[in-house]
């Protein structure tokens, strides 16, 4: 019978601390709950309080066929941008654990830029590429933005799995006949599924909800936030509540898988993130 | 070593500093301490002996004050202990992984207790400078923790334990991060150290040669219960309980029956005083001899028996004697050459103590199958 | 263990998309801040005129503090919003910390877009808040300095990076080893004591690494001030956004956007400095 031996922590309760606490806590959630209120008021979003009850804005919603279009619009450029940053992030972290080269210190500081600068720069970076480049700015654009800022995302999570896998067993598969590319597919693929599943559903969702660097780069066609984004220059309506109500319930059901994910895959928690700026 | 800088304020060894007055603890459904009594005297080493879950650890929290007792209290001198927070207990602690301050020098670790307390900065550097020198590591004292090894940061953690002056060092296990050579100098320093400064020391440890080694008393605890309190010759010759016989050092248990003033162990039979009824006997493995012409008849067991295993290890070997009808001993004999086939043995009557049976549902196995 | 071709593989083409996609856009920017326009046209005349103009134009000048100040204030509020709730999760929160943890992540992931758009809606001379102020009979008018105003910006964002502030120093403080606690109870500092003496120093990295993200990332918002902040709390990249849109002129854009790359890799490695120094392993 082993015993936890880490005490009832010998702080006593403070009263004041955790009222605090939820001050905070009403502070980070109360915006969000208004939101989701209103998007059921017939009156508008503002006012006090919200008296009548009504579906209709998400009916209009519904019917709203620009927003759907813009919907698929982001879906399309957030799964192009999963591929494309998974792929590239996956050989970035490989390089960035197993190979020296030259210039390896500034590569690792390259990548990582995109997360540490603010995204109206990497934004108009790319604008300024794409004219030079004589592009067309359009959904490609947005998901070559996308793609190339989220490979930072996609390396840090990815190294961190790395770090957590087995040399041996790698060693081992070696060992046992198996050459280089089949050891890739057989052993390191399958051990870090779960760091995969986890960065993608993280690339996804940022992709999903990108709005400075994709301010430059869209095109004719919008993606999800901007065309919320033009609506609000043209006046608020509850629909936004609406949709943005839709947003948060998304986003919340892919966080509880994410995290189911990331607690399987005994990697440590998103401040790592954070930690390897 | 003047005792004027660090001693305690009663000088007497026998006098009672703490005393546990049926204590008891439990986490949730679980009951880790059941009814502790023990008192602990000024200047003494007593150690807590027992396996993992047997409640040695967390007797040394509440001494500490890191758990409340769910019953009982605690009493040092005449004040009650349990009540107090753990930053007013004129008590300290030697932590396991000696949790000294890694953001702070080694110099600064040690001051901390006094600094807390506003001591003047003077009285403070004499006192760091002073309790540094008693645990040999004056040349580190501007190191970080991190840079020493961990011989080295257990002396620290000694000194910034004692500099406080408490009247009760409580140490947890602090020698088990160490290897063994190392353990065993530091064993002989700490007691060495102990003898000097005469403060009383609860030491806690699974290891039984350590206690031996290093207390005054031992209190050895099994499954939240003090099984025997004694010094280390009483435990080890007079052992209370098979459970204690068992876990200290090893030995034979004998399971016979007293009748008409005639102990019947299997083929061994002896005198005795004692009334009829069933008994249980523990004869240590070095009581029990080759039979000599010499050896007197009365107030010794002899008996025949076939070796059936021969354990060397330099000093000693260790013998399994099958003596028939089911029954085996262990001897341990100087040694003397390879030996075989059947023997005469012998041992003194007296050298076969009496123990009651442990109590409820712990196992009594051999001792080597007994966890660590 | 690794072959040289099994190496070039896997780093030759993310460093090549690298190279092109970032380091190469990254150098454009660098490059068209030495440039000038000129009657509606690009002149790639190497000078440092437009970096002359921030420093003197006191229109520049005066954005510059207030973006400084803006996301001054941003850090601040974030810590003292998520430092005392990462201490009461990690010291206070007993069993229920995991799912509470969780609690406070879950709003990171929820769109910045959205979450600025619920201040809008709330602040607003029409917004939920002046209708509760007015139900309640506090007020009779509505409050216009609540929307359109730094006030609002310094709130959005705060509202924002809270949690992004929380994460770091909940893990620095998770990182304490719970004996080193106990030692410093033992040697006689009460809760007080031990707070200040051995968990805050030991957190400070956390405290830093999360400030740093919340500066940094205020520094170079444009949306907050577009969404909430009205005229008087434009930023500087709003300037760089107007520069890149409707008032053309793209090199003294990129000269701000380098300004700005420059203040954040400096809080960035004055940081990184800082937490070395603070950081005992």
């Amino acid at each position: 019978m082993v015993l936890p031996v880490t005490s009832a922590n010998p702080q006593r309760r403070s009263p004041l601390l955790a009222a605090y606490a939820v001050l905070v806590f009403a502070f980070i959630y109360l915006p969000i709950v208004v939101l989701i209120v209103y998007s059921f008021n017939r009156d508008g979003v503002g006012g006090f309080p919200p008296r009548h009850f009504t579906l209709a804005w998400y009916r209009q919603l519904f019917a709203d066929s620009a927003i759907w279009d813009s919907i698929v619009n982001s879906l399309i450029v957030a799964a192009a941008s999963v591929a494309l940053s998974l792929t590239l992030g996956l050989l970035a972290a490989l390089a960035l654990d197993r190979a020296s080269f030259p210039g390896k210190a500034l590569f690792r500081r390259l990548v990582l830029l995109p997360l540490i600068l603010p995204g109206i720069i990497t934004g108009l970076s790319l604008l300024m590429f794409a004219v030079f480049a004589g592009m067309q700015l359009s959904l490609f654009s947005v998901f070559l933005g996308h793609g190339t800022a989220l490979i930072s995302v996609a390396t840090t999570e990815l190294f961190a799995g790395l770090q957590k896998l087995d040399r041996a067993q790698e060693e081992a598969s070696l060992d046992l006949g198996a050459t280089p590319w089949q050891t890739f597919w057989r052993i390191t693929l399958p051990n870090l599924k779960l760091s995969l599943i986890a960065a993608g559903l993280l690339i996804f969702t940022l992709s999903m909800d990108e709005i400075a660097v994709t301010f430059f780069l869209i095109g004719r066609d919008n993606t999800l936030p901007l065309e919320i984004w033009g609506r609000l220059r043209r006046g608020i309506t509850p629909e936004i509540n609406a949709i943005s109500s839709l947003i948060v319930a998304v986003s919340v059901l892919l966080i509880v898988v994410w995290y189911r994910l990331r607690a399987r895959s005994v990697s440590s928690a998103p401040q790592e993130l954070l930690e390897n700026l | 070593m003047s005792g004027g800088a660090i001693s305690p304020d009663h000088a007497t060894l026998g006098d009672a500093l703490l005393e546990i007055r049926s204590v008891a603890k439990n986490f949730g459904a679980a009951c880790v301490l059941k009814n502790i009594s023990l008192q602990i005297a000024a200047g003494e080493f007593l150690t807590l002996l027992g396996e993992s879950g047997s409640g040695k650890t967390t007797l040394l929290r509440l001494i500490a004050g890191f758990e409340q007792p769910t019953s009982g209290e605690i009493w040092i001198g005449n004040e009650r202990l349990d009540s107090l927070p753990p930053y007013k207990r004129r008590v300290n602690t030697v932590f396991q992984n000696y949790a000294l301050f890694p953001h702070l020098s080694v110099r600064e670790n040690v001051a901390y207790g006094p600094r807390v307390k506003s001591a003047p900065k003077a009285e403070i550097a004499a006192r760091v400078e002073e309790v540094l020198r008693m645990v040999k590591m004056n040349s580190f004292a501007d190191a970080r923790p991190g840079t020493l090894s961990g011989g080295q940061q257990q002396r620290i953690a000694l000194a910034r334990a004692l500099i406080n002056r408490p009247r009760l060092l409580l140490l947890d296990e602090p020698l088990s991060a160490l290897d063994a050579n190392l353990r065993k100098q530091m064993q002989s320093e700490l007691k060495a150290l102990q003898r000097e400064i005469g403060i009383a020391f609860l030491f806690v440890t699974h290891d039984q040669d350590e206690a031996m080694a290093l207390s005054d008393r031992i209190a050895l605890l099994r499954g939240g219960s003090l099984e025997q309190v004694a010094s280390p010759r009483d435990i080890y010759s007079r052992p209370a309980t098979a459970y204690t016989a068992e876990f200290i050092g090893q030995t034979n248990l004998l399971r016979g029956e007293i009748n008409n003033g005639v102990v019947r162990c299997g083929r061994l039979q002896w005198k005795t005083s004692e009334a009829n009824g069933p008994a249980l006997f523990s004869v240590r493995p070095e009581a029990i001899h080759l039979a000599g012409s010499e050896d007197d008849a009365t107030g010794v067991v002899r008996f025949r028996g076939t070796i059936r295993q021969q354990i060397y290890s330099g000093a000693s070997e260790l013998l399994e004697i099958d003596c028939g009808e089911n029954q085996s001993l262990r001897a341990r004999i100087p040694a003397s050459g390879p030996l075989t086939g059947a023997h005469e043995f012998v041992f003194s009557t007296r050298d076969a103590v009496r123990v009651t049976e442990s109590s409820d549902a712990h196992e009594l196995g051999r001792k080597d199958h007994e966890p660590q | 263990m690794y072959s040289r071709a099994y190496k070039t593989v896997i780093a030759a083409p993310p460093l090549l998309w690298v190279c092109l996609f970032l380091l190469l856009p990254y150098a454009l920017m660098l490059a068209h801040s030495f440039w000038i326009v000129r009657d509606g046209f690009l002149v790639h005349n190497w000078n440092l005129q437009n970096y002359r103009a921030l420093f003197t134009n006191p229109l520049y000048v005066q954005v510059f503090l207030r973006t400084a100040r803006i996301a001054a204030s941003v850090t601040l509020c974030s810590m003292l919003l998520g430092y005392p709730l990462a201490y009461y999760l990690s010291f206070h929160a007993g069993p229920r910390k995991e799912v509470l943890y969780q609690l406070v992540i879950v709003p990171l992931w929820v769109s910045y877009l959205v979450r600025g758009y619920a201040w809008k809606t709330i602040l607003g001379s029409d917004g939920v808040l002046n209708g509760l102020l007015q139900y309640l009979h506090i007020t009779r008018e509505p409050v216009s300095f609540f929307l359109y105003s730094p006030f609002a910006v310094v709130l959005m964002l705060t509202h924002i990076y809270t949690p992004f502030v929380f994460l770091p120093i909940y893990a620095a403080l998770e990182h304490i080893p719970r004996p080193l606690i106990e030692a410093s109870q033992d040697l006689g500092a009460d809760r007080r004591a031990t707070f200040l003496r051995v968990i805050l120093p030991l957190s400070i990295p956390g405290l830093l690494s999360g400030a740093t993200f919340a500066f940094v990332l205020s520094v170079g918002d444009f949306l907050a001030p577009l969404l909430v902040g009205g005229p008087s709390a434009t930023m500087l990249a709003n300037i760089v956004q107007s520069l890149f849109g409707a008032a053309y002129d793209w090199p003294l854009g990129a000269a701000i956007s380098v300004s700005i790359v420059l203040i954040t890799i400096s809080v960035l490695f004055l940081t990184e400095r800082l937490e070395k120094r603070w950081s005992f392993r």
